[in-house]
């Protein structure tokens, strides 16, 4: 538990070789830790789906995927995740861009990220209670679109407390997450290469054809691909606003609970290996893309 | 917070092309247009429109907390209420909860500070093929969403409950593991600045011993990466709901939580203020850079 590695009282670089065995025993508290808190509840999280309640192995916890409530809480996770992100990523973008005229150690870069960072990061619970006072019953936004446009965007009951709602509150924390992850890729763009084709002749709209969207192509779909993974993978937000189920994460919610009496919770293990599953396939598909977009960045 | 020239002078050796070379859009600042940037008066227009409309749902918080309970009118009484004796009773939930959240958040800088630094200077310094390895540990929490891990921390805590107890300072150990990412990229970016090898040998040349050369010469050259993963770090702590919520602690956000069930106007005015207090921390994480840097300039 103490800086036992450093302490090592080795001196010169024989020393360091003939006690190399030792000098491995200081990654045994880190290691232990990982192991403990993060290796077996992993493990225990996607395994568990694959047991019944006494223990035995089973299949038929994957039952629950022909569950058409559990279906329908994937495809609204699915669909929820992939609209707020696709508004996020263009809506991101194009405050970046416009970030890109700051001074990149000027104070609106600097407020403008670390706003991002709370808005991304930080939100949850507090986002909610955002979007409760601005488009809640009896809010601000909602009495100003009554009394300006007679429009009640509650009308069909409360918006936010159903799982389109969810859109608000997503897209906010998506747009700032756009603006962290596109930034650098923006920044990448050299101003050389503008020069280039303004000295050959070409014009703005040839640079964008030709140099930026496809040096950027891959950079703003693998920032999609992470923006769609942030959303799908949140629940604090869906916790404090919608009381019910609905997306998968509420799911695992409600199946822990029902079951917490048996102590093993297989549904949500099933869940949670659905959600792996998908998180798996976004983050190979953002690694690749990632590979991509570092060509553009040296 | 920086000195360099004024704004909208241009940085000497930016300027390659004349304007009247390069074609016929030229922005407000002296630059001619090419390649993506935008001109400043584009810029500014989409950066003002989108910072109001980032900051309605802000002003709504503030404007809710400011309303009187029924008629609407204005009053600063849910202020008065946080430090009225008479009332203490209804926010004991977000006391405890965020007194609680102080107690993870001093434990989780713990970790970082004794767990998982000594491992990554450790990494650098000895063995650089681990440093991959660590890289992706501490990335992978990002990867596996919280309520996925959440499925396995409950039955780990019901197991460790028996030897740690049920106390909520027992989060730390899970909120830590949310919280790597965080806190490894500060430092892992503060490593990549320096030649910590050549550092280290030396200072160890120089007759220091490992404990000095870490002590005196590898540590205060990691000042800022340090510091800024443990801000960075508390502020994961203060915000952390899901680990929270599934093993029925009472924590800063949950807290929260269950007084938005009876006092809304209180409950809106902590978050408000949570998201200033972690607003201005990396305002200071993200300035302290400069300082440094700027500091270091000087000599």
């Amino acid at each position: 538990m103490t800086v036992a590695p450093v302490r090592v009282p080795i001196r010169g670089a024989g020393g360091l070789l003939r006690r190399r065995g030792v000098g491995w025993l200081g990654f045994a508290p880190f290691g232990a830790y990982v192991v403990l808190f993060l290796g077996i509840p992993g493990v225990v999280a996607v395994a568990s789906g694959f047991f019944a309640a006494d223990g035995s192995p089973t299949l038929a916890n994957f039952s629950a995927f022909t569950d058409p409530t559990i279906l329908k809480d994937f495809w609204n996770s699915l669909w929820v995740s992939a609209l707020s992100a696709l508004l996020s990523a263009v809506l991101g973008a194009l405050i970046a861009w416009a970030l890109t005229s700051t001074r990149p150690d000027g104070f609106v870069r600097a407020s403008a990220d670390s706003a991002s960072s709370v808005l991304a990061q930080f939100g949850g619970v507090m986002l909610a209670f955002a979007w409760i006072a601005t488009i809640g019953p009896e809010a601000l936004v909602t009495r100003f679109l009554q009394a300006l446009l007679h429009v009640d965007i509650n009308a069909n009951g409360p918006i936010l407390y159903s799982v389109p709602g969810l859109l608000f509150p997503y897209t906010y924390f998506g747009v700032p997450l756009m603006v962290l992850t596109f930034l650098p890729a923006l920044d990448g763009l050299k101003p050389q290469w503008g020069e280039a084709v303004a000295t050959l002749g070409g014009t703005r709209r040839r640079y964008w054809w030709r140099i930026g969207v496809p040096v950027l192509a891959p950079a703003f779909l693998g920032s999609f691909i992470l923006l769609f993974a942030n959303a799908f993978s949140s629940y604090a937000t869906a916790a404090a606003l919608i009381d019910q189920g609905g997306i998968v994460p509420l799911a695992i919610k409600q199946q822990l609970t029902s079951e917490t009496i048996v102590g093993v919770a297989n549904t949500a293990g099933v869940l949670a290996l659905g959600m792996v599953v998908i998180m798996a396939v976004l983050m190979s598909g953002y690694a690749l893309l990632e590979r991509r977009t570092r060509r553009w960045q040296r | 917070m920086s000195a360099g020239p004024a704004a909208g002078a241009p940085a000497p050796g930016s300027l390659s092309i004349p304007a009247r070379m390069a074609g016929r859009r030229v922005g407000a600042r002296s630059r001619t247009l090419t390649g993506a940037v935008p001109s400043r008066a584009t810029g500014r227009v989409v950066l003002i429109v989108s910072g109001v409309l980032f900051a309605v749902p802000l002003a709504a918080m503030t404007w809710f907390t400011l309303q009187q309970v029924g008629t609407g009118a204005f009053t600063l009484a849910h202020y008065g209420a946080i430090f009225d004796p008479a009332q203490a009773s209804n926010y004991e939930d977000l006391f405890t909860g965020l007194q609680n959240s102080l107690i993870i958040c001093v434990l989780t800088v713990l970790i970082v500070l004794l767990l998982l630094l000594p491992a990554m200077l450790l990494a650098e310094l000895r063995f650089p093929a681990v440093r991959a390895v660590l890289e992706v540990v501490c990335l992978l929490p990002i990867t596996v969403p919280t309520v996925v891990l959440v499925v396995g921390f409950v039955p780990v805590y019901q197991v460790l409950g028996g030897t740690l107890g049920t106390d909520p300072w027992t989060l730390a150990f899970a909120i830590g593991v949310i919280s790597l990412p965080y806190a490894y990229r500060p430092i892992s970016t503060n490593l990549s600045t320096l030649n910590l090898t050549i550092l280290a040998e030396a200072a160890r040349s120089l007759g220091a011993g490992w404990f000095r050369t870490v002590w005196r010469v590898v540590l205060p050259n990691l000042r800022r990466g340090i510091l800024s993963s443990c801000l960075l770090t508390v502020s994961v702590v203060l915000g952390e709901f899901t680990i929270a919520n599934f093993l029925n602690q009472t924590t800063f956000q949950t807290g929260l939580l269950l007084l938005q069930q009876t006092d809304p106007y209180v409950a809106t005015i902590f978050a408000l203020l949570a998201l200033l207090f972690v607003f201005l921390l990396l305002v200071v994480i993200s300035t302290a850079g400069s300082i440094g840097r700027s500091r270091r300039s000087r000599r």
